[in-house]
């Protein structure tokens, strides 16, 4: 879930991190308000969940008030990649002396926060990460264990940063590296974190993205900062295929046969259980196929829950067949899954022998889904085919023998 | 190709119904799966679209013994050859 600028500085704010007296409005006269109060120049930047606000003409240098007004009221009426903004932060326009970048983000494979800190601030940290690996530093720290600012310091002075800079610096990452714990974020970015001429550090722009199933944690935070309920906040607004998804999933409080993303491949997935979604997902891309979709089944939805998501998958465009496949099940029953899945192909009126590519579901009630599997004459496969052969099989099922990559 | 995609058969013996008023409620409100309906009187009515999310847990069996006896109501596998629920 992700904040706009004004909130995310406002997060770092109440985390001990210094950032300028900027203000956030939706009306252009109150835009002239701040700069009056900010006194000098100011720098007003359109609210929107989308990059590339620089380049669309959304952020302006105003030298006076009035030009602060005028600007704002330009960036008000400006879409941005077809988002419109929130509002405009007006922002003292800074003194630099030098960018610095200090961010936190999860390591899905180190499966542990990991800071990162450049000292060549205000570009993208991909980018110096390919070209400029020695201006990286990065340091993993534990979720669980109290962070120290000589984590922190470490993390700094792999950049070469030393002095009064580091010094200065480290309380400053460790503060954020804590944020990021404490707020359950999956990315913590402060870009540029600035040493103004004056010797002081400000953040001038920061990033945050929480993750999304943490929300009901930090109800407080997201009251105070006026996040209401219902904002999402993706990083994309969902297709309509996705939300067909959801409206299957929401019809019937049993189980869970949804959570369904859309991508552009030809194999439909209707797969789930305990991480088998993404393990799934993965082994299929590993064996060189291209997914339809992405999606989670599990928590033993009904037949008529299930058969709602395997009728979605089998009508989108470009799916010829469906691979039905989870990872060993407990709770949900194998035999449901397979009456689901069945239903909706005769219900579209085709062969479940011929559209169900394969289903590999073992688990609770197997013995009576297999029999139901034998009967319609779908291919399946009990514990001893891996998940990850299952999916090999799927891909050559569905897009050729051609298309396995290994 | 296979065309039929009803997988349980729900069989109630009448005379049983007929017999015992009490059954036609006990069942709708054992069947986690709303499968049975009372229709007043007595009556029963078999609710079409739940039939195949039966979980074959076996509680309407079990009632309709208590209630009855044995073979009162039938939980019929049709995906297994007609194989009732025992």
């Amino acid at each position: 879930m992700r904040f706009f600028e004004y909130e995310a500085r406002e997060i770092v704010k109440r985390a001990g991190i210094p950032v300028t007296d900027f203000g956030f409005t939706t009306d252009a006269a109150e835009a002239r308000a701040i700069a009056e109060r900010i006194g000098g120049p100011t720098v007003i930047k359109s609210q929107v969940l989308t990059g590339g606000r620089m380049k669309a003409g959304g952020v302006k240098f105003a030298d006076t008030p009035a030009e602060a007004e005028a600007y704002a009221a330009d960036i008000l009426e400006l879409e941005i990649n077809g988002h419109m903004p929130r509002g405009v932060l007006v922002d003292p326009k800074a003194d630099v002396k030098q960018e610095y970048y200090a961010g936190v983000v999860w390591d899905g494979t180190a499966k542990k926060p990991v800071i990162l800190f450049s000292d060549m601030g205000g570009i993208d940290i991909e980018e110096v990460a390919e070209q400029h690996p020695d201006h990286v530093g990065r340091v993993h720290i534990s979720n669980l264990l109290p962070i120290s600012d000589y984590q922190a310091k470490e993390c700094i002075a792999q950049t070469g940063v030393t002095g009064k800079a580091l010094q200065r610096l480290t309380p400053i990452v460790r503060r954020l590296a804590q944020l990021f714990v404490d707020n359950d974020m999956v990315l913590a970015e402060i870009n540029p974190l600035c040493e103004m001429n004056d010797g002081t550090f400000v953040a001038l722009d920061a990033h945050m993205d929480m993750e999304s199933e943490a929300r009901g944690r930090h109800k407080g935070l997201l009251e105070e900062l006026g996040v209401g309920d219902d904002e999402t906040r993706l990083a994309r607004e969902p297709t309509e295929f996705e939300l067909a998804g959801e409206a299957v999933d929401s019809a019937d409080h049993r189980g869970v046969a949804g959570n369904v993303t859309e991508f552009d491949g030809n194999i439909g997935l209707v797969i789930g259980a305990g991480g088998g979604s993404l393990t799934l997902f993965d082994a299929v891309r590993a064996h060189g196929g291209e997914p339809a979709n992405y999606c989670e089944i599990g928590g033993n939805p009904s037949v008529h829950k299930t058969c709602g998501l395997a009728k979605l998958v089998l009508t989108k465009p470009g799916v010829d067949k469906i691979a039905v496949m989870m990872s060993i099940v407990s709770n949900t029953r194998v035999d449901i899954v397979a009456r689901g899945v069945i239903k909706a192909c005769l219900e579209l009126g085709f062969d479940p022998a011929e559209k169900i590519a394969i289903f590999r579901i073992p688990g609770a009630w197997e013995e009576e889904g297999f029999k139901i599997l034998e009967k319609y004459g779908i291919e399946y496969a009990d514990r001893s085919v891996s998940m990850h052969e299952a999916a090999r099989r799927a891909v050559a099922k569905i897009a050729g023998p051609e298309a396995v990559t290994s | 190709m296979r065309t039929d995609g009803t997988f349980i058969g729900i069989e109630v013996d009448d005379e049983a119904l007929a017999a015992e008023p009490r059954l036609a409620g006990h069942l709708s409100q054992v069947c986690p799966v709303d499968i049975y309906r009372e229709a007043g009187d007595g009556k029963l009515e078999i609710v079409a679209r739940n039939v195949d999310e039966c979980v074959l847990c076996r509680l309407c069996l079990d009632i309709a013994q208590l209630d009855v006896g044995e073979d009162t109501v039938r939980v019929i596998k049709l995906y297994d050859g007609g194989a009732t629920l025992e």
